[in-house]
C-alpha cells in the first residue's frame, strides 16, 4: 500500500499474538484466549457477586436481577412459554458479547504498551456462536416438526405462480441468517474501534505537527473520540441485544413454525 | 492507474453505500418516533421490532463497510 500507511494504521489492535505457543499450532495460547478468560472472569465477577439470593436486593443484586429478568421476558415475548429452554443459550449469548464489547471498549491504553482487545472483533468467534445459534433452529425444528418444517417457507394463502417465486428468495433468505447474525457484530465491532483510531492517530499526528493548527485539530479530535466513544458503548449493548432477540426469533420459527 | 490508487478509490467508492444506509436507519427510528408520538401507550411494547428493524438496516450499511475493506486492504 502507499507509505501513508505506515503512520495511520488502524487495523493493529485486531491483530492476533501468541503469548504461548506459534501462531501455526492450534494449541497456542493468544491475546485473543486472553482476553475471553478476562471477559468470563469479568462475567463471573458481576453474576457471583448479585446472587446473594437476599430477599431485599442490594443494588448489585438488582442490576443481576435487572439483566436476567430482561433476557427472560424477552424469551417469553418471543417464543411464548416453551421458549424457557433455551434461555441459557440466548443468556450466554447475550451476556457474552456484552461483556465482550465492553471489555474491548475499557481504558486500558492508558497503560503503556497494552490496549483493550475486542473478543468479537474475530469473525472466527462472532461465526461459531451464529453458527451454534442456527444449529439449534435447524435441530429444533427438524426435531419437533420432521419434514413439515420446510412449511417455514411457504407463507400461508399465497397463490400458485408466486410460490414458484417466493419459495427460493425465502430458502435463501433462511439460509442467510447465520452469515447475517455474525457479520453484523464483528463488522459493528471493527467500524467502530477502526473510526475511534484513526481520529486518534489524528490526534497524535496533530500534537506532533508544526505550526498553529496541530493542537486545534488535535483537540477537536479528542472531543470527538470522546463522543464517539459514549456512542460506541451504545452500539455494544444494542448489538448484543439484536444478536440475543434475532437468535430467539429464529428460535421461534423453528419452535412455533409461525 | 497503479493497483493503490484503484483500491482508494473503490474504498471511497463503497462508502457511498454506507452513506445510504445511514438515511435507511435514520428512516427506520424517524418512523417509529412518528408513531409514537402520536400512540405513546402503544410505544413500549413495538421497541423489539423497532431494534429488529434497526439491525437489518444496519446490516446492510456494514456490509458496505465490510466491501469497502476489502477492496481497500485486498493484495
Amino acid at each position: 500500500m502507499a507509505a501513508e500507511e505506515s503512520t495511520i494504521d488502524p487495523m493493529h489492535q485486531f491483530q492476533i499474538d501468541p503469548i504461548v505457543g506459534s501462531l501455526g499450532s492450534p494449541f497456542a495460547f493468544t491475546n485473543s484466549a486472553l482476553w475471553m478468560m478476562i471477559v468470563l472472569g469479568a462475567i463471573l465477577v458481576f453474576m457471583l457477586g448479585g446472587m446473594k439470593r437476599e430477599l431485599v436486593p442490594g443494588r448489585w443484586q438488582v442490576m443481576v436481577e435487572g439483566i436476567t429478568g430482561f433476557v427472560s421476558s424477552m424469551i417469553d415475548t418471543n417464543i411464548g412459554p416453551e421458549g424457557r429452554k433455551y434461555l441459557p443459550w440466548v443468556f450466554t449469548v447475550f451476556i457474552f458479547i456484552l461483556f465482550a464489547n465492553l471489555m474491548g471498549m475499557m481504558p486500558f491504553g492508558v497503560v503503556p504498551g497494552v490496549h483493550p482487545f475486542t473478543v468479537t472483533s474475530q469473525f472466527t468467534i462472532t461465526g461459531v456462536m451464529a453458527i451454534i445459534s442456527f444449529s439449534i433452529v435447524l435441530v429444533v425444528g427438524f426435531w419437533r416438526h420432521g419434514l413439515h418444517f420446510f412449511s417455514l417457507f411457504v407463507p400461508k394463502g399465497t397463490p400458485w405462480p408466486l410460490l414458484v417465486v417466493i419459495v427460493p428468495i425465502e430458502f435463501i433468505s433462511f439460509l442467510v441468517r447465520p452469515f447475517s447474525l455474525a457479520l453484523r457484530l464483528f463488522v459493528a465491532m471493527i467500524a467502530g474501534h477502526i473510526l475511534v483510531k484513526v481520529f486518534g492517530s489524528f490526534v497524535v499526528a496533530g500534537l506532533n505537527a508544526e505550526g498553529l493548527m496541530g493542537p486545534g485539530i488535535a483537540l477537536l479530535s479528542f472531543v470527538f473520540i470522546a463522543g464517539v466513544s459514549a456512542l460506541e458503548l451504545l452500539v455494544c449493548a444494542i448489538q448484543a441485544y439484536v444478536f440475543a432477540l434475532l437468535t430467539s426469533l429464529y428460535i421461534n420459527d423453528a419452535v412455533n413454525l409461525h | 492507474m497503479d493497483l493503490a490508487s484503484a483500491q482508494v478509490i473503490g474504498a471511497g467508492l463503497a462508502a457511498i453505500g454506507v452513506g445510504a444506509a445511514a438515511t435507511g436507519v435514520g428512516n427506520v427510528f424517524g418512523s417509529f418516533l412518528q408513531g409514537a408520538l402520536r400512540n405513546p401507550a402503544a410505544a413500549d411494547g413495538q421497541q423489539g421490532r423497532l431494534f429488529i428493524g434497526f439491525a437489518a438496516a444496519e446490516l446492510l450499511g456494514l456490509i458496505a463497510f465490510a466491501v469497502a475493506m476489502i477492496i481497500l486492504y485486498a493484495r
